[in-house]
């Protein structure tokens, strides 16, 4: 390991310390001490993730209310509340950090905090809450399942139980596809056109290519991160191609090959400029998306006003009656 | 259309009863009301998922919408048991047609503010918490499980719901207003939970039997206080109480809901899911 001088905050004997601990895979906790970069990397990732999450329960609480069968449309609201819970759970973990959730918040709403590039483009069929539980969140599990041994206690925690319920929703994402692609021709038809559209944009949910993450190296170096963003994707493509090919459907990729010397399925070029366009607020539904949190934050202002005020008032009358 | 012999004359129920016909099956007819209040109203309650006034609110009436659609899909699916002509709960909520919807009004309306949505669903809960407990006794043994198991449910959802309109009246100038106007306008839509008609009349027979008229005085006992206690005013009775929806007359804004929640099955009949 070779400290990176500039990252460290000058000679401080306390950085080296801690870099010995991390090396030996020892757990970060909220008391321990820890340089402010690796404080801020930390917030930078949680809170994102958090905000993903919420963003995310919007292009999925699209189709709620247009779920085919009362079945599915149980096991839809079920994962966008899912998804809410996990939001604030990461939120509550990133304030372990000394960061309070409103700080957060007005971030996302500002424009100044990121969210998963993913969940600005548009759910266009049913066949998409099967796409994005199969594909979306299949993704999110090959991130999160080396994030749960990440050095930081709080959220290596929050990923163990939130993978959990990740996989169940992979695993229904999958049979609404798998039911799908047996169905109608419609259906069948519905499907295809949905992984054709989620496909390249999940590959990029593991984010810019290591030649060109800016990040990476720090946040693995601190075992934030355990594994570059392209082995990451390499193993989503693997696990995932098998399951595309059991049901019949294919993927947006006229390079796609399996190299046997390798055991990888290797794909074509990702389309970078894209994803750029995306993270830069260009993509299909960055606008929407943002707008309809403000709106939802901005309508509910008079409700969080009246519960302040209602607990103020209560706190006083029990402390007059005391 | 003539009434039957036999058929409960109007003097013992609702003015409402003298005008509908009476029903083939009412076993049927009484699950299925039970049925589409919950899954119209829980259709509402969804639509605030990811548009909540707080995330754990996000998440809370998301808890709710799903309990709600729950219930409605066993309750649509013992329905169609009864029935026996080969429906099951998903032929029920996506193939009947606006005027073939047995909800009560209320359940339909659009969710309008927070405010709305939380005295809507206090008004409804109060409502669901005493009829399953009465429920819970039928003789009838699938039905009184079912009742048995909302009601734990709905016991969580009146406690939420009440807490938050102790919130909203006696939170600011602003939610008291908007709590306030929420209860003018809903008042008028509660006398339809507590109407009898001859479909009650006929499931009592069979050991289904609901006294409507102790049920509002209880709904009141429960109602009534926690609005004072949130300094809101209770509105005097209403002049003409809004009513139809067990007939399968509608306010305009169910056609629309169904439109919405009927549009993916209905575009591809017969295809599984």
């Amino acid at each position: 390991m070779t400290p990176n001088p500039a990252l460290d905050a000058g000679e401080d004997p306390r950085v080296a310390a801690f870099e010995a601990r991390i090396a030996a895979g020892e757990s970060i906790e909220p008391k321990d001490w820890m340089p402010e970069r690796y404080r801020k990397q930390l917030i930078r990732m949680m809170s994102q993730h958090a905000h993903s999450e919420v963003v995310g329960m919007l292009p999925e609480g699209n189709w709620i209310t247009r779920a085919p069968s009362l079945r599915r449309k149980m096991s839809l609201i079920a994962k966008v509340q899912d998804e809410g819970g996990h939001g604030l759970y990461i939120y509550c973990g990133t304030e372990t950090l000394g960061v309070d959730r409103q700080e957060l918040v007005e971030q996302l709403l500002n424009g100044t905090a990121k969210y998963s590039s993913i969940f600005n483009y548009p759910t266009l069929s049913w066949a998409d809450m099967g796409v994005i539980g199969w594909l979306v969140d299949g993704a999110a599990i090959v991130n999160q399942t080396i994030l749960a041994k990440t050095s930081y206690g709080p959220y290596a925690r929050a990923m163990i139980r939130i993978c959990k319920e990740e996989n169940f929703h992979k695993r229904q994402g999958y049979e609404i596809v798998a039911t799908l692609a047996k169905g109608t021709p419609a259906q069948k038809a519905m499907v295809q056109d949905a992984v054709n559209r989620w496909w390249w944009p999940s590959l990029m949910m593991f984010g810019p290519s290591d030649t060109d993450s800016p990040n990476s190296g720090e946040l693995l170096r601190w075992k934030v991160k355990r594994k570059t963003n392209d082995e990451l994707r390499q193993r989503f493509v693997n696990l995932t191609i098998p399951q595309v090919q059991a049901v019949g459907l294919t993927v947006p990729d006229p390079d796609l090959r399996y190299d046997a010397a390798t055991e990888n399925w290797l794909f074509g070029p990702i389309d970078w400029a894209e994803f750029n366009e995306v993270i830069r607020g260009n993509g299909p539904c960055n606008k929407e998306r943002l707008a309809a949190r403000r709106e939802a934050h901005e309508a509910g202002q008079w409700v969080r006003e009246a519960a302040t005020a209602y607990a103020a008032k209560h706190e006083r009358r029990s402390t007059e009656a005391a | 259309m003539t009434q039957k012999p036999g058929a409960p004359s109007a003097s013992l129920a609702s003015p409402a009863a003298a005008r509908s016909a009476p029903a083939a099956n009412p076993l049927f007819e009484y699950v299925v009301r039970l049925g589409d209040d919950r899954l119209v109203l829980g259709h509402r309650l969804a639509e605030w998922c990811g548009h909540g006034p707080i995330l754990e609110e996000d998440i809370a009436l998301a808890n709710i919408a799903l309990d709600l659609t729950g219930q409605a899909a066993a309750l649509l699916a013992l329905a169609g048991e009864i029935e026996g002509a080969g429906r099951d709960e998903d032929a029920l909520a996506y193939f009947r047609d606006e005027t073939q919807f047995r909800n009560a009004l209320i359940t339909e309306l659009p969710k309008g503010d927070f405010g709305f949505t939380i005295v809507r669903q206090f008004f409804f809960d109060a409502y669901s918490y005493l009829l399953w407990e009465a429920l819970a006794g039928a003789k009838h043994a699938k039905l009184a499980a079912l009742a048995a198991k909302s009601l734990k449910e709905d016991t969580y959802h009146l406690r939420h719901s009440g807490e938050w309109v102790r919130k909203l009246g006696d939170g600011t100038a602003e939610s008291h207003a908007r709590a306030q106007a929420a209860v003018d306008a809903l008042w008028r839509f509660t006398a339809e939970l507590f109407e009898s008609d001859a479909v009650d009349l006929a499931v009592a027979k069979d050991g289904i039997a609901v006294d409507h008229g102790a049920l509002a005085e209880r709904w009141r006992a429960i109602v009534e206080p926690v609005l004072r206690e949130a300094t809101l005013t209770v509105p005097a009775a209403p002049g003409a109480a809004a009513t139809g929806g067990r007939r399968g007359r509608h306010t305009e804004h169910l056609g629309h809901l169904l439109a919405e929640m009927q549009i993916v099955a209905r575009s591809h009949p017969g295809a599984a899911w």
